[in-house]
């Protein structure tokens, strides 16, 4: 890799050499421990190699040890902004095997909660990709609005990260007296500050000439690759696992799949910020319409899943999450496996930052929104 | 040519208002700083903190005013706990007014260091004698201390707990 | 009323009566630069704990409050623990550049220092080309960022130094040129004469669109000069980590982010001595006991009022925008500062000619 390299037709009066830089494990725009090999000619990245295991900590190994009820807490430290989608799959999984039919209340609960997840995910993203631009402003803005969001949790079910809120069949209890109360007022007040990220991020001329045009990602490079999730829509690929295969109180709630055609950095940045009105829009429908009822459905003292193989597909706030579960009729799976898409995100990234400079990666790994516990597992 | 010179002068103008608004934001709350900031002084605000009811601080162990808990020994909390942060050491024992032969609580062993608060103990708890505490400050300078015995010495089962 | 002539006077008088001619010199010329890093060191400690508290309003944080009353002494804190700290050098880097490189930078930003007015009679070293003399050596800054990025043996800092490098070579014109407009309306190269033209009016006022629009252009240009808010390319700390300071550590990097805020500081002095008439007071046409009333804040409050508005914009700037990307930051001097500071003074020459400023 260390060969001297020369470009340019230039090369007989000025030589220059690609060099290569160790962006990360420890930078700041890596979002945690991820490592990249750039080969860099002056500003101008040639490639991108991602170097990834520096958080690995075998939860799928775990998971073979772990019974069900014990599996769910570790899907938190995966994907930590989206924890309660994590949980909900590895929930629907098994709940899917097992038949158990959740009750309506659960099901509603379990959307509202999803969909704050994801504001809150989002919020911190459009945080983040601020911070990455220089913009470090928006970071705190984007923490304040989180916030609230986080209290709705604490009240509700005790911790305001890895919650844990899931379990087989249900809930972990039910929701809180406050809580419709408290996210109505979050949504009035997010309705307001949300066009303030507008002006204050994406009216931005700085920002507009940051993102546009800035790494093209084709919707055939979309797909094969398998970036899902709103980087994907960006693209044009038409990935919602809401819309595709609705679970829980999706096929009750309308709204709309936010799909862009333009697939560059702003494009990826804006199918967010429109989540974001989406998710608002489930809320509202749902926040006042929580059925009477159990939040949780009778289940055995024990799981025994019966032999089998089977998958449960959820949408993060990253994209496409997959629980594939194995089982031999034990109280623990034989196989576990996790699709997550933070994996798959990652590495498009050589195919879409070629080319660009060393600032472009960095708006460009933004707007993939990189949670490296995800990527590793 | 005029129209070029036209779209120069125009791209410019967009170019200010553009910044303009962005500091329009930046500039309403820095004017408003006093009423929206929202940090808490932690600390300081240490006496009137008040967690939600909820809140998942540590794993406690209930003892009433007479020194009683209500943990049979069962160690359903132990084989819940994905991450072995329970240890149960029961025994079997007399009892001194039946004469029976009897499990007992003997230590209950937490390991903070390794609890991730998922709170599968309390919910597999059969007796209700453990509950997740509002404590938070668990920084400690040694290792060690983060190994705690819950049950207090010279502690027994509450009365009628078993039945 | 507050004029420092008579002091400056009477120091010289005291100083050549008991003294011979060049003891008395090199006295004074002690006294000027002790008073002169005195002031650097603490301007710097000052700026740091400003913009930090200023920066957490706007983003709704409360800042350093911690040490003293209000975190006041945050900085002096901060700078004993820099003092304190190990000074690092990299193996196989050029010790005796590294080392240097610190030194060039805060030379720079003191000299730069040393021809500013505070007031009347209070400015060291009038010379009569006092413009010409701060273009040229706030531009020498670049060396020593050029050589950190470069002695480092670091690949970050040498990134960081090449955009330092192209940026403050592409921008500098346009801090000339738009400097230049002015000199247009003052005649003179001096700073001291620059204010006095201010007199009867601050420029800003005087010299109609061709003057805020020189002021505009003239504080997008400095700033980025200066590499500081939307243009700090040479340190942008999500892509460079920290650029060409990223392997210094202790009084070294402070000497970095000393010059850094003290630049900052010259910049708006700058601007507020052209443009907004120095430490001249506020006065509005004939209102004489409006202007009485103004007469009455020494003219040392005012140039540091001035100066400390100037300061807020730079910060307002930096807390808002987004970073640039190389390739359109010397689009924006090329393609826009550049013509529009051609444009701005051939305007202003036609305004001079004509005589239609006040």
């Amino acid at each position: 890799m260390s060969e001297l390299v020369l470009t340019g037709p230039e090369t007989e009066t000025a030589l220059t050499q690609e060099y290569f830089i160790n962006m990360g494990p420890q930078h700041p725009s890596t979002h945690g421990v991820l490592r990249l090999v750039l080969t860099i000619d002056g500003e101008i990245i040639r490639r991108v190699e991602p170097h990834i295991g520096y958080i690995h900590r075998s939860i799928e190994k775990m998971c073979e040890h772990d019974s069900y009820r014990q599996i769910v807490h570790l899907t938190d430290r995966m994907d930590y902004l989206s924890c309660h989608m994590n949980n909900e799959a590895v929930c629907l999984a098994v709940e899917q095997a097992l038949q158990i039919e959740v009750p309506e209340r659960v099901k509603v609960i379990r959307t509202i909660v999803s969909e704050l997840t994801r504001l809150a995910s989002h919020q911190l993203w459009w945080g983040v990709m601020g911070m990455d631009l220089g913009a470090i402003t928006s970071f705190l803005y984007g923490f304040r609005d989180r916030e609230m969001i986080n209290d709705i949790f604490e009240e509700t079910c005790g911790a305001r990260l890895t919650m844990n809120y899931n379990v087989p069949g249900g809930l972990m209890f039910d929701i809180h007296p406050n809580f419709q109360k408290r996210t109505k007022d979050f949504v009035a007040h997010f309705c307001t500050k949300l066009p303030e990220y507008d002006r204050l991020l994406s009216d931005n001329p700085i920002f507009r000439s940051r993102t546009e045009g800035v790494g093209y990602l084709s919707k055939e490079d979309a797909i094969g690759y398998g970036v899902t999730g709103p980087s994907g829509r960006a693209s044009g690929f038409a990935c919602d696992v809401r819309k595709r295969l609705p679970y829980s109180a999706y096929p009750q709630v309308e709204f709309t799949e936010i799909i862009r055609t333009e697939g560059d950095c702003f494009a990826r940045y804006k199918a967010r910020i429109l989540e974001m009105w989406e998710s608002l829009r489930i809320i509202e429908q749902l926040i006042d319409n929580i059925p009477e009822g159990e939040f949780q459905a009778p289940t055995k003292q024990v799981l025994k899943l019966p032999k089998g193989e089977y998958y449960q597909r959820v949408e993060t706030a990253r994209g496409d999450f997959g629980v594939y579960i194995i089982s031999e009729g034990n109280k623990s799976p034989y196989r576990l496996k996790f699709r997550s898409p933070g994996f798959s995100n990652l590495f498009v990234l050589d195919k879409v930052a070629r080319g660009s400079k060393i600032a472009d990666l960095v708006a460009i790994m933004s707007t993939f929104d990189y949670v490296m516990p995800d990527i590793d597992r | 040519m005029f129209k070029a010179i036209a779209d120069y002068f125009k791209e410019i103008y967009q170019t200010i208002r553009g910044l303009l608004v962005g500091m329009g934001v930046t500039g309403k709350y820095i004017a408003h700083a006093r009423r929206e900031i929202i940090t808490q002084e932690y600390p300081d605000n240490r006496d009137t903190l008040q967690m939600f009811e909820r809140f998942r601080g540590e794993v406690v162990l209930l003892h009433n005013e007479d020194n009683e808990h209500r943990c049979t020994g069962c160690s359903a909390c132990e084989v819940a706990c994905p991450n072995g942060s329970i240890e149960i050491i029961w025994a079997r024992r007399e009892d001194p007014e039946t004469g029976k032969k009897k499990k007992q609580l003997e230590t209950f062993v937490y390991h903070l260091s390794m609890c991730t608060m998922c709170n599968l103990c309390i919910l597999a708890c059969p007796t209700d004698a453990i509950k997740m505490g509002h404590n938070f400050e668990h920084a400690v300078f040694d290792r060690s201390q983060l190994t705690k015995v819950l049950n207090r010495p010279g502690s027994r089962l509450e009365k009628g707990v078993e039945e | 009323m507050y004029d420092f002539t008579p002091l400056v006077q009477a120091i010289q008088n005291y100083l050549s009566a008991h003294f011979s001619p060049g003891v008395a010199t090199a006295i004074e010329w002690t006294l000027v630069i002790l008073i002169y890093l005195a002031f650097y060191a603490v301007l710097g400690l000052v700026l740091v704990y400003v913009e930090r508290r200023i920066c957490a309003f706007f983003q709704l944080r409360l800042g350093p409050n911690r040490v003293g009353w209000q975190g006041t002494f945050q900085t002096v804190a901060d700078a004993i623990k820099l003092l304190l700290k190990e000074p690092v050098t990299v193996n196989k880097a050029d010790k005796l550049l590294f080392n240097l490189a610190p030194f060039i930078i805060s030379l720079a930003a003191l000299m730069v220092l040393s021809v500013l007015p505070f007031a009347r009679g209070l400015q060291a070293f009038d010379i009569n080309i006092g413009l010409l003399f701060i273009i040229a050596i706030s531009s020498i800054g670049v060396v020593g960022i050029l050589l950190a990025g470069w002695s480092s043996n670091n690949k970050y800092a040498l990134i960081g130094a090449m955009r330092s490098g192209a940026q403050i070579v592409s921008y500098e014109l346009s801090v000339g040129l738009s400097l230049i407009t002015m000199v247009l309306l003052t005649g003179t190269l001096q700073l001291s004469g620059i204010i006095e033209s201010q007199a009867n009016g601050w420029w800003i006022f005087k010299g109609h669109f061709p003057a805020i629009a020189a002021f505009f252009l003239y504080i997008t240009a400095s700033i980025a000069e200066i590499n500081r808010g939307p243009f700090d390319l040479p340190e942008a700390e999500s892509e460079l980590t920290a650029g060409f300071h990223t392997e210094y550590s202790g009084l070294k990097f402070a000497f970095f982010f000393l010059a850094e805020f003290v630049n900052m500081f010259t910049v708006a002095a700058i601007a507020a001595t052209v443009f907004f008439g120095g430490w001249m007071p506020f006065h509005i046409g004939d209102w004489e006991a409006f202007n009485r009333i103004m007469d009455f804040i020494p003219p040392i409050i005012w140039f540091f009022i001035k100066v400390a508005a100037i300061i807020f914009l730079m910060m307002w700037f930096k807390w808002t925008f987004p970073r640039l990307r190389i390739d359109q930051l010397l689009h924006l001097e090329w393609k826009y500062l550049m013509p529009l500071n051609l444009m701005n003074l051939i305007l202003m020459a036609i305004l001079v000619y004509l005589g239609w400023h006040f």
